[in-house]
């Protein structure tokens, strides 16, 4: 990046910069900065007293049980979703790394949830396992499962994990794909040589192999079940049954824009800033070592 | 082929036919459900084979959406579902090529600190700034507007890093060939470095253009109107809640209008698909 530069102009340079810059600045920075602003801020619903207030809406957020049951629900949503949409996608790309026929096919359909909304799958799920109509739910009746996730929260949770599992499987499934291609075959045989069969040499050479992507993954399926979901949970059981479902940014939405509660929602949006922080770091700092190896 | 082991073949084969029923079922499912009428749907249990409906019900949610639910036409949601994602897509390719051009060919004051700001873009998800974004829109008067639609979304960190990536790998000697035979930088930005990244320009395309179709909580704040909604949130305000008063089967038809296009572009395009999204990754 050092001996690049090779056109000189005052103007031009921040002309190309300016549109960027601009949206930056406006929908980005400024709104962040006011979120900021609010979050040390108390205003009743109508805007017409403000008070500043310090660090308290943070302090009562902590002391809020409803925000703390949020986070352990938000904790469990996203480890499930990883770990769940991790193994079902490793298994896929394992068995789909050395077919030769019909490769192309297998891929496509895997990868086309990608390409679904988030919302459009919570609409999908929830119709396969509505209480009264649903096909599966149906099923499950008959293995004697009572199933009914507007009553029970469990089953409410169990709805969201899946149709977010089954979004981001497409995603996940491609880079473990690309993460086993990008293995030596020289590694393996060697191994097959020496008599290791398939799961020994899957354990001890494949797996660890892949372990960069796997770390990668995670964060990314972290990030995705803290953020993209909303979608899934505002379009299937709106947080329900009582705050079962309620994720953070799902709660960020609810107590801002539902229930007008600015300075409690700004606070709990500087929280998941400060996440989002975390997890990019996390994120690059791993990426640059890739970089160097 | 490290050793010939025909069982495991065809265990594999096994396993990822499962894989993909299991994962194409949902979408066989509504497929179904679209194309059978209402009282169908509701028996139990629901037949699992298409039915005779489909062009009806099609067609009835194109021209005038679900009765009892949202009953704006979806042909129209179609339309703002495709004006949003496109100028999402374009929007975002052209500003930040153009960024990354001035980042890497230029050297100016503050070139870092707009680095950096464009960076930090990655760590403000909308979903993060919901309330104050919404209101900075509405102060500009962008609700129910295009322009509300798509230009907060049109900030790219990870194109601008894509593309500045990439002309780093353009050979210097181009550049400096170019200046001496008297081409400007817009001269070489036009000829030399836009038809270069045209295999780059098309993958983030694709992936653009599934992020802008499939947008769903910014819609959400940014319109009132049902003339404005997209086809994301029009299918959400379709279920009325209670399983007997939604129309189950017009609604699992603007699902599965709301599928076609990103599903098409990925199938369609996937090798740029594939490409988009390992590199924007990186």
């Amino acid at each position: 990046m050092e001996d690049r530069a090779v056109f000189r102009s005052r103007w031009m340079p921040y002309a190309l910069v300016a549109p960027q810059i601009a949206v930056t600045l406006i929908f980005f920075f400024w709104p962040a900065a006011q979120a900021l602003y609010q979050s040390v801020l108390q205003q009743d619903p109508f805007g017409t007293r403000t008070e500043f207030i310090w660090f308290d809406n943070f302090k009562a957020l902590f002391a809020d049980p409803l925000y703390l049951a949020s986070f352990r629900v938000t904790a469990v949503f996203s480890a499930l979703i990883a770990v769940i949409g991790l193994s079902l996608a490793l298994l896929l790309a394992v068995f789909a790394d050395r077919i030769v026929r019909g490769a192309h096919v297998y891929k496509t359909l895997l990868i086309s949830p990608y390409a679904v909304a988030a919302a459009v799958a919570g609409v999908l799920w929830l119709f396969l396992l509505s209480p009264s109509i649903g096909v599966l739910a149906l099923a499950l009746r008959r293995l004697g499962v009572d199933w009914n996730y507007f009553l029970n929260g469990g089953q409410a949770l169990t709805l969201i994990i899946v149709a977010a599992v089954w979004k981001q499987i497409s995603y996940n499934f491609l880079f473990f794909l690309a993460g086993l291609q990008s293995i030596p075959k020289s590694l393996i045989e060697a191994a097959a040589i020496d008599g290791a069969g398939p799961f020994r040499r899957f354990w001890t050479i494949v797996f660890p192999m892949l372990s960069p992507t796997t770390f990668f993954l995670l964060v990314v399926n972290v990030v995705y079940a803290f953020f993209d979901t909303f979608a899934i949970v505002d379009a299937t059981t709106q947080g329900g049954p009582s705050q079962a479902t309620e994720i953070l940014v799902f709660k960020v939405y609810q107590d801002g824009v539902q229930s007008l509660d600015l300075g409690g929602s700004a606070a709990q949006s500087v929280i998941l800033m400060l996440i989002v922080i975390v997890l990019t770091v996390v994120q690059f700092r791993y990426v640059e070592r890739k970089v160097q190896y | 082929m490290i050793e010939r082991r025909p069982g495991l073949a065809i265990v594999r084969h096994v396993v990822l036919v499962a894989g993909v029923c299991t994962v194409m079922f949902p979408i066989y499912v509504a497929f179904v459900a679209s194309t059978l009428s209402l009282d169908q749907v509701l028996a139990v249990p629901m037949q699992l084979w298409p039915g005779d409906r489909l062009i009806e019900n099609y067609s009835a949610v194109l021209a005038h959406g679900s009765e009892r639910g949202s009953s704006a036409p979806v042909g129209r949601m179609m339309f703002n579902s495709l004006v949003m994602a496109l100028a999402i897509a374009i929007g975002k390719i052209s500003i930040s090529i153009i960024s990354a051009f001035a980042i890497v060919y230029f050297r100016f004051p503050l070139r870092k600190t707009f680095f950096w700001m464009i960076f930090v873009t990655l760590m403000l998800p909308v979903e993060v700034r919901i309330f104050p974004t919404y209101k900075v829109a509405s102060d500009l008067g962008l609700i129910d507007t295009y322009a509300g639609l798509t230009l907060p979304l049109i900030a790219s960190a990870t194109a601008t890093f894509l593309f500045r990536q990439f002309f780093m790998t353009i050979p210097s000697e181009l550049a400096e060939a170019a200046r001496i035979d008297g081409a400007g930088p817009l001269r070489f930005f036009w000829d030399i470095v836009l038809p270069l990244s045209r295999t780059n320009i098309a993958a983030l395309f694709v992936i653009m253009f599934i992020y802008g179709w499939n947008q769903y909580l910014w819609p959400l704040l940014v319109t009132t109107q049902e003339s404005m909604y997209t086809t994301v949130i029009g299918i959400k305000r379709m279920i009325t809640g209670g399983d007997a008063a939604t129309e189950w089967n017009l609604v699992m038809a603007t699902a599965m209008l709301a599928m076609l296009p990103p599903v098409l572009v990925v199938i369609l395009m996937q090798r740029w698909f594939v490409k988009g999204l390992v590199d924007s990754e990186k």
